[in-house]
């Protein structure tokens, strides 16, 4: 495993982030506004900000193959933003919801995105070439509460959501003229528009924090707020799943998830660092740490001298103060993406592709997710040589 | 430290390290609003069961998550009727100066002390783990301070009757 990559670009939460699909940009939300990053040499360079969100930003993703980039906030509005000659430039996407937009996705296709709220709805929006905007269509049948998390399916019709009321659901977001008709798979072969292909409890009812289809779309995976994973597989339209797998732990709640091919998951989440599940239809298991914790990769190692060792008490009446937690991250992740994947990953892949896979993905996370952090020598360079 | 100080101590640490995963959640019911839920309680799915840790009737910490904030309470130990009036005197000093303060609540739960509100805001830009420490640095403090401050009243009520009465002898 490589070790980590560590940029420092603020000192502020980072809401999400995305990555371009040749790694070279990087979109972050930093709360009203999104901060787009060049990578220049070994270093994220700021090179624009998005402006025009009026609250916290929540979320944003980049299109892989277009390089839109579309953002969403709890000022309740969504932007798509297009590159142009003169700069970024926004189009107001007609959500025609009245509460905050918590998480928005690009699907596969790149046609449509999917936005969750707390208006207990998740609008669907396709570009409409006639009137040229971005309008949206409502999935809000079952929906409680809020949503928190979205996950598209390889296919671009399915879409998993889980909210705060418990559930993880996966609807069918078709739209004619947009979509092509989707395969027949074990989620439902007649898929019209708010179909309802499943909808799965979390065992001791906590809020669901994540979820993710498997590279193949044929099983998905959730966290919840009673820190378990669950892994569901299911089996025909209308049956009850296959197997539905939960996995407790007695770590803190997971918040994000990623499969890696479709015998592992990685998640993270208030723990500060990345956790490996393994297994598949017959049982999955906590499979430890991503984090070597006794290696220098948390930064400078501590000063122990005897002069330090008697100011601390002086100071603070303890020989020791541990200020610094073990794990690269020093408060919550946030989200956890995929850095850089092979084709192999999907269909089948050798432990060879899971390897390289896998430091990515380390990487990503690192990149992903710092939130606060005190003082650092990297980031007072880089904000200066940003200014 | 006394030998229950440690296990309850322990206990509120690893409750609190707990509670503390919240996370940005705007409301669902007030639109661009983004409020504590725990003051709000406006939606019962998110709100989570409050919990008590008590080391005896006096000494009790409570507890109260939901989805974006966590309410902590605590009751300080009074013995007598000097401990309470300087409890008292010591948490509406306190009080008074919160904002400086960030996390504590200027009026306390009923039947508690002194309330701490921690909401995601602080989460996010102070560290986690810093925040439970000061906490639990706070429970252990108090204590000492209170004790100490009626040690110093008594020695002083002490010197004070003694000049006074010293013309007598």
């Amino acid at each position: 495993m490589a070790a980590p990559q560590v940029h420092h670009l603020f000192h502020a939460p980072i809401a999400d982030h995305s990555f371009s699909s040749d790694r070279q940009t990087l979109a972050v939300a930093r709360e009203n506004n999104v901060e787009l990053y060049q990578q220049s040499g070994n270093k994220f360079a700021l090179s624009d900000e998005l402006k025009g969100h009026e609250k916290t930003v929540t979320s944003v993703d980049i299109a892989p193959n277009s390089g839109r980039i579309v953002t969403c906030s709890q000022d309740r509005n969504a932007y798509v933003w297009e590159q142009t000659p003169s700069g970024w430039k926004p189009t107001l996407v007609l959500l025609r919801i009245n509460r905050a937009a918590t998480y928005v996705r690009w699907s596969p296709s790149e046609q449509k995105f999917a936005v969750g709220s707390g208006a207990r709805v998740i609008a669907v929006c396709y570009f409409e070439e006639e009137n040229d905007w971005w309008i949206s269509k409502h999935l809000k049948k079952p929906i409680r509460s809020t949503i928190t998390t979205l996950a598209w399916h390889p296919n671009s019709v399915l879409l998993a959501a889980g909210s705060t009321d418990s559930h993880a659901r996966v609807f069918s977001s078709f739209i004619k003229g947009v979509d092509t008709r989707p395969e027949p798979s074990a989620w439902g072969e007649r898929l019209p528009f708010n179909t309802i292909c499943g909808e799965f409890l979390n065992d001791s009812a906590g809020w669901i924090q994540g979820v993710s289809f498997s590279p193949s779309g044929n099983a998905l995976a959730f966290t919840g707020h009673d820190s378990s994973v669950t892994v569901v597989y299911p089996s025909a339209p209308e049956q009850p799943p296959r197997a539905m797998l939960n996995i407790s732990t007695r770590l803190l709640p997971l918040n994000s998830l990623i499969w890696n091919g479709e015998n592992e998951i990685i998640a993270a989440g208030h723990d500060c660092e990345p956790f490996r599940f393994r297994g598949d239809e017959s049982g999955w298991q906590l499979a430890g740490s991503l984090e070597n914790k006794d290696g220098a990769g948390t930064g400078g190692a501590r000063e122990e001298s005897a002069l330090n060792m008697f100011r601390q008490m002086d100071l603070k009446g303890q020989a020791q103060v541990d200020t610094k937690l073990k794990s690269t991250h020093q408060n919550t992740v946030n989200t956890v993406r995929v850095f850089q994947e092979s084709a192999g990953q999907v269909s089948s892949f050798s432990s060879k592709v899971a390897r390289s896979t896998f430091s990515c993905l380390q990487n990503t996370d690192i990149l992903l997710s710092q939130r606060s952090r005190w003082t650092c020598r990297g980031l007072v360079n880089l904000n200066s040589a940003v200014s | 430290m006394s030998q229950s100080l440690r296990p309850y101590l322990q206990c509120c640490r690893s409750s609190l390290t707990a509670a503390l995963a919240i996370s940005n959640f705007a409301s669902q019911t007030s639109e661009r609003h983004n409020v504590p839920e725990i003051e709000a309680q406006s939606s019962p799915e998110l709100v989570l069961n409050p919990i008590t840790i008590s080391r005896n009737e006096h000494e009790k910490l409570y507890i109260e998550p939901s989805v974006n904030s966590v309410r902590i309470s605590l009751s300080i130990k009074q013995a007598d009727e000097i401990e309470k009036v300087l409890v008292h005197k010591f948490t509406r000093f306190l009080q008074q100066r919160a904002e400086s303060f960030f996390i504590l609540r200027r009026k306390p739960v009923k039947g508690y002390d002194i309330s701490f509100l921690v909401t995601n805001y602080h989460t996010e830009h102070l560290l986690k783990h810093q925040l439970v420490e000061f906490i639990i640095t706070f429970m252990e403090e108090v204590d000492k301070e209170v004790s100490e401050m009626k040690l110093f009243l008594n020695a002083r009520a002490r010197f004070v009757a003694e000049s006074f009465l010293t013309p007598f002898d």
